[in-house]
């Protein structure tokens, strides 16, 4: 890579933006050096499923022909996008080999806003099927591999969009958020990643898995490019009827309007801190804390005491809905079909043995059990209730402070296939980060250092209250500033 | 069947009128070429998502208050899990838990006896596409036109006890969704079908027998007939010692049986659970208010008023309120004759003759009430007879022209000058010297040869009261 290209993918996306709006830079030169760094990084890390290559150039090249538009706030910027989210005219394929070479002709509410706003897509980023895992290892593809450390996973399920986006590939990306899938990956690869209130972003053309649960998010390299990335896909969409129909704060506004922490109250919550968390995160999500305090913020106990129900409720819930929600891959009208079906039974058994894997159809199997008759009541009823309650535990907490903080996972990176053979002990990576998406409101993940045993980054999780957004960006843009962020991975390229 | 009784409760399927479909703006319309009513929602694309048709949910609330239900104020759509081809999402969108009416009944009256039938609920959901199975190539296709067009079912208890109280109460709903518009009641196409649970118990008996559910019944005349055979089919099981399974049958109306189509083991779990994609459907107080305002006079209210208020026999009433655009046409035309009896008459008799011949309704000709009243007038004034009515009606009801300038304009009015007619009762008796004779030797029904005569030569114009006593004068 040229000097030029490895300068420019270390922008912030704000300072790319700007810098293509005064024509300092034009699309075409920024666009070639993602493609560069793509070129450069993807043999190693394996984050992208659809790499748009050339086209993005023709792309970039009739932006500058047509010349910035201050309508367009992201106007020239290269971003990639989950693939969980369908693009019109670009393969999408979630992960899973059930979709084959689908392609869908309608963009997703977000994928449309990008593009409205200017933006570039490069392709498309890879994840675990049907976003089921923590590490982009249940991708039926390949697995992808942090940057910072290429022997250790990204995290899940958005893995390939935090990879992409601390390696330098884009400025910016778009993933979805279940029970952490945006902000654990967002921390094992010292990104930010924002998970907004459920309704904030449409999910029209968000490949459903947990339906009640599923969030579309930015990850980042900075809390202010979250904020724009935010500004754009935030809003109403009739086709989502669980949208919400509540005006888009301004939260470029609410980043500029507070410039220390003074007033803001930080809770920390019991059951967040000490057992099963590894003391190199405890240690550096303290001294984030402790960064925050002299900031003005003051430090707030509060409890939230049916987290410990949460894996179980969120592991009941989610595989409900995912049972439903993946029927209608049964190899009739598209994605992969079986050869020469006996009959019915058979065309649908093997299309969907074929081409689910196995954490899927573990989730499938879960699912259709926990709804069946005579378990409904045991399970599904029950986990319905236990979540109101956790609902009302976060609204009892954040009714005595503003910000709820703890980290987004209890380890640093792990080394890939360490945990592929004991799911129980997977499902529990997302301790911290699941109970939240039960409860419907916005979080977001900031980089808060290196672990001081194992060198990859530590995130720093923050809660606010919903469609808090606003606040919640602003609080950590200020505590982020003091703290510095990694920027963009060197190590990766050519490892 | 002295032994047994039977015991029935319907569910039934209504279209609704809606443009569009349930969850997506696909058009309902009836008869595209396959697979063009189709979008990514309703053929169950990645990543879509229903948004529910406002229109519909407030014709489910119409139907509930029309037949006395309780409408929910919060309903819930729940999805009903099964796979099957002409199923792209994989699970029908229906509501489980909490329909949006429930609560509500029916009165029906069977030779004489008026009946209460429970209501248990209405729910909405959306239909299937259909699958189409070809001989030719040994293929089968899929056709997702109807894929997401809004359905009620409507379910009962089971409160009916024979095919006739099952026909009854069928036929009841079927002029309420017609009255209201919220179905078009196409038995033929499907807008309107219905599936009978059937079973049988010894007279006295409070527990219910093992029930069957009858399928495939899309006519009135159907559901009559297989519920029949129904009840005499279980009640051979039981004769000949034999339980009776529970199971859904298929009707066959060329054969007239009932066909098993699969048992209670291959019963479906629907593993129903409330879609995370819909937020629980609300209906503010205010709309609950101003449809219940606005319902109209129902049929069998509508009856009574026509049977006090203009005299009706109970059947004519029935026929004239099956179909509010008829009942509508009667009363209009009514108003500006004052003969109800004469306007019944008239609209069962020609009306319906040339509606049928058409193939046609009421609301689809030319021909404005205003026009029938005025021919029933000009009838009874004695401008035309009613045999010149009958034979202008097909002309006046293709196109629309008011029937006094009509028959007119073409000189049908009828001759009612004496001296016009004595000229042909004059020349009739001359013409026909042994039909005379015979009249004279007392076969006087020979009086209507004459007439035929008469109307022949005045080209029937001639006022039949007065040729009839002139006749009889001269024939003496």
């Amino acid at each position: 890579m040229s000097d030029t290209s490895t300068a420019i993918v270390s922008l912030s996306l704000a300072d790319v933006r700007d810098r293509l709006a005064r024509r300092e830079l034009t699309a075409e030169q920024v666009t070639a050096a993602c493609l560069d760094r793509i070129a450069a990084t993807e043999p190693a890390i394996a984050a992208l499923l659809t790499n748009r290559g050339e086209a993005v150039l023709a792309e970039a090249r009739a932006l500058d022909g047509a010349g910035p538009d201050p309508a367009k706030p992201l106007w020239g910027v290269p971003l990639t996008v989950k693939d969980a989210l369908t693009t019109a005219g670009t393969r999408t394929t979630c992960g899973s080999r059930i979709l084959g070479d689908f392609t869908p002709h309608y963009d997703a509410f977000a994928v449309a806003r990008l593009r409205e706003a200017g933006a570039v897509i490069l392709g498309k980023t890879n994840m675990d099927e049907f976003a089921m895992g923590s590490s982009t290892e249940n991708s039926a593809f390949a697995p992808t591999r942090n940057p910072w450390n290429v022997a250790r996973v990204p995290g899940g399920s958005s893995g390939g969009s935090a990879a992409s986006v601390a390696a330098g590939q884009c400025f910016g990306s778009l993933g979805t958020d279940t029970g952490g899938s945006i902000r654990q990956p967002a921390s094992l690869c010292g990104c930010v990643g924002l998970k907004p209130t459920y309704g904030r972003v449409s999910r029209f053309g968000l490949v459903a898995y947990g339906s009640s649960l599923d969030q579309i998010g930015p990850l980042t390299r900075t809390v202010e490019d979250a904020a724009l990335l935010l500004s754009v896909i935030a809003g109403h969409d009739p086709r989502d009827a669980t949208s919400a129909a509540l005006p888009v704060d301004d939260y470029m506004g609410a980043l500029a309007a507070r410039k220390d922490l003074s007033g803001v109250r930080i809770g920390v919550p019991r059951e967040f801190r000490g057992e099963g968390i590894d003391p190199e995160v405890s240690a550096a999500c303290q001294a984030a804390l402790d960064k925050a305090q002299e900031l003005g913020a003051s430090i707030v106990d509060v409890e939230l005491p049916h987290t410990p129900y949460s894996i179980a409720a969120y592991y009941i819930i989610a595989p409900a809905e995912a049972s439903s929600n993946l029927a209608r891959f049964d190899g009739v009208r598209y994605g992969r079909r079986a050869e020469s079906p006996r009959d019915l039974a058979d065309l649908y058994v093997r299309s969907r043995a074929e081409g689910f894997g196995d954490e899927v159809q573990r989730r499938i199997m879960l699912g259709t059990y926990v709804l069946s008759s005579g378990y409904y009541d045991a399970y599904y009823r029950k986990a319905a209730q236990v979540r109101r309650l956790i609902r009302e535990d976060y609204e009892k907490a954040l009714a005595r402070c503003d910000v709820l903080c703890g980290p987004a996972s209890p380890v640093t990176a792990w080394g890939l296939g360490e945990l592929t053979s004991d799911p129980l002990k997977m499902y529990m990576m997302d301790v911290f980060t699941l109970s939240l998406n039960l409860a419907g409101l916005p979080g977001l993940c900031i980089p808060v250092g290196m672990g001081g045993r194992s060198g990859m980054p530590v995130g720093l999780q923050m809660l606010g209250r919903a469609f808090g957004e606003g606040d919640l960006l602003a609080a950590a843009n200020v505590l982020s500033g003091a703290l510095g962020v990694p920027g963009v991975a060197p190590a990766c390229e050519g490892a | 069947m002295a032994l047994y009784e039977a015991v029935i409760g319907l569910e039934v399927h209504a279209q609704l009128r809606t443009r569009s479909k349930l969850f997506c703006s696909c058009s309902t319309a009836f008869g595209a070429a396959p697979n063009t009513n189709v979008c990514e929602v309703c053929s169950g694309m990645p990543g879509v998502l229903p948004v529910p048709n406002a229109r519909a949910v407030e014709y489910a609330a119409r139907m509930g208050m029309a037949v006395n239900c309780t409408v929910n104020p919060v309903s819930v759509f729940a999805r009903k899990n099964y796979f099957y081809p002409d199923l792209p999402k994989g699970y029908q969108i229906s509501q489980f838990e909490t329909p949006i009416c429930e609560h509500g009944h029916l009165d029906i009256t069977v030779n004489g006896q008026t009946r209460r039938i429970g209501i248990t609920r209405i729910h909405m959901e959306d239909d299937a596409g259909k699958n189409i199975h070809s001989a030719g190539d040994n293929a089968s296709y899929v056709d997702l036109n109807r894929s997401g067009v809004p359905l009620i079912e409507i379910v009962s208890e089971p409160d009916m006890r024979s095919a006739e109280e099952a026909v009854a109460y069928l036929k009841a709903l079927h002029a309420i969704v017609v009255y209201l518009g919220v179905c078009d009641g196409n038995m033929e196409e499907g807008s309107f079908r219905c599936d009978a649970n059937v079973s049988i118990r010894p007279k006295g008996q409070q527990e219910f027998g093992t029930r069957a559910e009858l399928k495939n019944l899309n006519s009135f005349r159907n559901v009559q007939r297989a519920i029949e055979y129904e009840i005499a089919r279980q009640q051979d099981v039981l004769e000949d010692g034999d339980a009776v399974v529970q199971e859904t049958r298929l009707y066959d109306a060329v054969k007239n049986v009932t066909v098993s189509m699969r048992g209670k083991e291959e019963a479906h779990d629907y593993r129903y659970f409330p879609d995370p994609d819909l937020m629980p459907v609300r209906i503010a107080a205010e709309d609950l208010a101003r449809w219940r305002a606005d319902l109209p006079e129902l049929p069998q209210a509508r009856r009574a008023r026509l049977m006090e208020q203009h005299g009706l026999s109970e059947q004519d009433a029935e026929v004239l309120t099956a179909d509010r655009a008829l009942a509508d046409f009667f009363e209009a035309a009514t108003a500006v004759c004052g003969q109800p009896k004469k306007v019944s008459n008239m609209m069962q008799g020609a009306l319906l003759r040339e509606l049928n011949q058409r193939a046609v309704t009421v609301d689809a000709i030319a021909m404005r009430p205003e026009a029938l009243g005025e021919l029933v007038r000009i009838v009874e004034a004695g401008l035309i007879s009613a045999k010149i009515a009958n034979d202008i009606f097909g002309e006046l009801l293709e196109s629309g022209a008011m029937p006094e300038a009509f028959v007119k304009e073409r000189g049908l009015v009828q001759i009612s000058d004496t001296s016009a007619i004595e000229t042909a009762v004059d020349e009739a008796i001359a013409e026909n010297p042994a039909e005379v004779e015979a009249y004279k030797g007392g076969k006087t029904k020979l009086i209507s040869f004459f007439m035929g005569q008469i109307m022949r030569k005045t080209k029937g114009k001639a006022n039949p009261a007065l040729v009839t006593e002139l006749l009889q004068k001269k024939l003496g």
